[in-house]
């Protein structure tokens, strides 16, 4: 459909950073895109060529699982030559700086390097160092942008379209890179979106982003056709920013009674991994009428391969 | 030394209300013999050959009341020296430097290396600071008397605040007893924990943690409640907010202390951090423009008494990280005088009044005589041509680093040479 539209249009960016530097075109051309991998990669033969002799680096500083798995699937269905390189272990404990690895990697001609970082704007610093393309898996509290995309791709083929949804995102804003690249998405292809947390997790002058704002879950989930979950970061919290778990799940934690405050048709999200018992009752989690959180993850190499595809062209 | 004669200056001396065309004659020992109008080509003696100034400006040498020096410790980043020729260039010709070194200046011995070593390298007054706290850990004071003794003229922590209301009330009660002046770096560390930037909407955009302006405010109403009881010298070193401002225009009548705001907080704003500079890395971090604005009204109205370069130096691998890693400070002594004087080509304040915040305002609260171009005084002095347009380029800058927080940046005034002690010790 709208894939061939796309590839007369160019993506306006060098390199994916974040929603934030994306246009509305940009975004329709990687989601249309993504959407002819979910076919392929639904298919016996997931494999096709066009990244072939191209190298890939994921260069993963934090730890993660389905973000580099999805990234190093996604590159290999592609025919790229993928390695995934976990940074927890190596030359940056031995005191080398992002710089120094970024130079070093840069010398061995990659086309493509994924990355995952600790600190906000890491990807940005990366980006002015090297040749090749640099795609963010997440740095710091700031950008998540694939995982927004596919989020979109996920919702739009469910309900067919984004714009005039009301969408609430829940729980941890405050330390949460997919909350800020999913506002930034949805507010921009046209949804409503709500924000659903406790002061201490809410970011400073966030409404600024065209949200609304709520402390009261039932309040923010009242009529939302899309539950976003997020889960609580507490590696990330060096004080006391909540009482309890328990205290937390009772007034958070999305439960039936809260979720019969959203439309009947409602559906549940979360961009993993999820504490259960703490941000979302595990019966509604895995209730496959209104959970579409397995999808999301399916999606997600559908999305990255575009991604890939789209920027390395 | 020869006896020098220069006339046809714009000559400006706030200590001395002077604000005027005409000369200024040093003596064979560098010190100022006569100044003003009454020194011109008509009573010069006929066989000396004056030097005509054609209209540039004569302003008191500069005192920049914070400056961070590498020695002892980081002399990778700014020893004696290179800081001197640094602050020369920006007709800085006496400097308070913080004891934020390694070892922390913090007893006698070191105050005895330091004045050896600021005597023997460096070409400009310094003033060396002793920390309140010993290892500016916040928990024993220092020993004011004996460190005073040694020729210190303020404490402070530097870059560090006393969070211990206890303690601080103990250290205002030995300042008032010895007549020590007090600096507070004011920031509440629980508040501003793992800040890196002003607290709002940029934080939130860039993902960042933000240092909120209550964690200043709350510091300067302790601070300022102790000093009703307790009378001593007291001075914030830096306010960054329009918060901070309201506070103080509102306890000035009531209570006597002082405060400054750096350059940067003068000049720039948070949107300038753009896709996270690290030389935008401050301390206090830079805040709305509305803050900005407030600021440049305080000092225009005299709420605010001085202006301090906040010169951090920070070499290259310092500030080659990602934005939560790089280190906090830019280098500035400089670029003071040039940048202060944007604010009076754009018509916000008076020149006067920028000089005066940059010279005599600095010497009265250090209890200083310098900063002044009085008869009898050093002859310490810059000349500046005041319109001249120029860039500020990386490459171009005399400290060791080069972490400027303006690079780039269109400027219009420059010191075109700076003496100290009536000697010639920069010339462009």
């Amino acid at each position: 459909m709208a894939s061939k539209t796309s590839k007369a249009v160019k993506i306006s960016q060098k390199h994916l950073l974040g929603i934030q530097d994306l246009s509305i075109n940009d975004v329709n051309i990687i989601l249309n895109e993504a959407q002819t991998f979910i076919s392929i990669n639904r298919s016996k033969n997931k494999k096709i060529d066009v990244l072939s002799g191209k190298t890939q680096i994921n260069l993963f500083f934090e730890p993660s699982t389905r973000t580099q798995s999805s990234f190093e699937l996604a590159g290999k269905r592609l025919g790229a030559d993928v390695m995934s390189m976990n940074m927890g272990n190596s030359a940056i404990k031995k005191g080398e700086t992002l710089i120094d690895t970024a130079m070093t990697l840069n010398a061995m001609h990659p086309d493509i390097i994924v990355i995952r970082h600790q600190d906000s704007g890491a990807c940005n610093l990366l980006s002015q160092k090297v040749n090749c393309v640099v795609l963010n898996a997440g740095d710091g509290r700031r950008e998540h942008p694939t995982q927004a995309l596919l989020d979109a791709l996920t919702i739009i083929n469910r309900k067919d379209k984004i714009q005039g949804l009301k969408i609430a995102i829940c729980g941890d804003i405050l330390h949460s890179r997919v909350a800020r690249s999913n506002i930034y998405l949805l507010t921009m292809l046209g949804a409503e979106v709500n924000l659903v947390a406790p002061t201490n997790l809410m970011p400073k002058e966030i409404e600024k982003f065209g949200v609304n704002i709520f402390t009261d879950m039932k309040k923010g989930l009242k009529d939302c056709d899309i539950v976003m979950m997020l889960r609580l970061q507490n590696e990330r919290m060096t004080s006391s920013f909540l009482s309890s778990n328990r205290e937390y799940y009772e007034y958070y934690g999305l439960t039936p009674d809260k979720l019969d405050h959203a439309k009947p048709d409602a559906l549940i999200m979360h961009p993993g991994p999820m504490n259960r018992g703490i941000e979302i009752d595990t019966r509604l989690a895995d209730d496959i009428n209104k959970s579409v959180i397995k999808e999301q993850v399916e999606l997600g190499v559908a999305v990255r391969m575009a991604c890939l595809k789209i920027f390395c062209e | 030394m020869k006896k020098q004669y220069f006339i046809n200056a714009n000559i400006l001396d706030p200590h001395n209300s002077l604000n005027e065309n005409g000369g200024l004659i040093i003596d064979e020992l560098g010190k100022i013999e006569a100044i003003g109008k009454k020194v011109n080509v008509n009573n010069l003696p006929s066989r000396e050959k004056p030097i005509d100034l054609k209209g540039k400006y004569i302003f008191p040498g500069i005192v920049d009341m914070r400056v961070f020096v590498g020695e002892p410790g980081f002399e990778y980043k700014e020893n004696f020296r290179t800081l001197s020729n640094a602050a020369l260039s920006g007709g800085v010709t006496s400097v308070v430097t913080m004891p934020n070194t390694d070892p922390i200046i913090d007893n006698v011995s070191i105050v005895d290396f330091l004045k050896r070593r600021g005597r023997d390298k460096s070409k400009i007054n310094i003033f060396p600071c002793a920390s309140m706290t010993q290892n500016t850990e916040g928990t024993n004071m220092t020993e004011f008397g004996l460190l005073a003794k040694k020729g210190i003229i303020a404490f402070t922590d530097g870059v560090r605040t006393i969070q211990n209301t206890r303690l601080m009330s103990r250290i205002m009660n030995a300042a008032k007893d010895l007549g020590c002046l007090i600096m507070q770096h004011a920031e509440d560390f629980h508040l501003s924990e793992n800040g890196m930037i002003n607290s709002g909407i940029i934080a939130s955009k860039l993902g960042l943690s933000g240092i909120p302006d209550v964690a200043e405010r709350i510091i300067i109403e302790r601070d300022l409640t102790l000093l009703e009881k307790i009378k001593c010298r007291y001075h914030i070193s830096q306010i960054s907010s329009s918060k901070s401002v309201d506070i103080i225009k509102q306890r000035k009548d009531e209570v006597k202390f002082t405060s400054g705001v750096s350059i940067n907080n003068l000049s720039l704003n948070e949107n300038d951090i753009g896709d996270f500079k690290t030389f935008l890395k401050l301390s206090p971090p830079l805040r709305k423009e509305e803050d900005r604005e407030v600021l440049v009204q305080g000092l225009k109205d005299g709420v605010i008494d001085i202006i301090v370069s906040d010169h951090k130096p920070e070499d290259e691998e310092s500030k080659r990280l990602t934005f939560s890693q790089a280190a906090t400070g830019a280098s500035g002594i400089e670029t003071l005088l040039s940048l202060s004087l944007e604010l009076y080509h754009n018509g916000s304040i008076k020149l006067e009044t920028i000089i005066r915040a940059l010279t005599s305002n600095p010497a009265k609260i250090l209890n200083i005589n310098k900063g002044n171009l009085s008869i009898g005084n050093d002859a310490d002095f810059c000349i500046v041509d005041i319109d001249k347009p120029w860039v500020v380029k990386k490459e171009n800058l005399i400290s060791k680093s080069k972490n400027t927080s303006i690079e780039d940046k269109k400027l219009q005034g420059k010191v075109t040479n700076t003496f100290v002690k009536g000697q010639e010790l920069f010339k462009v």
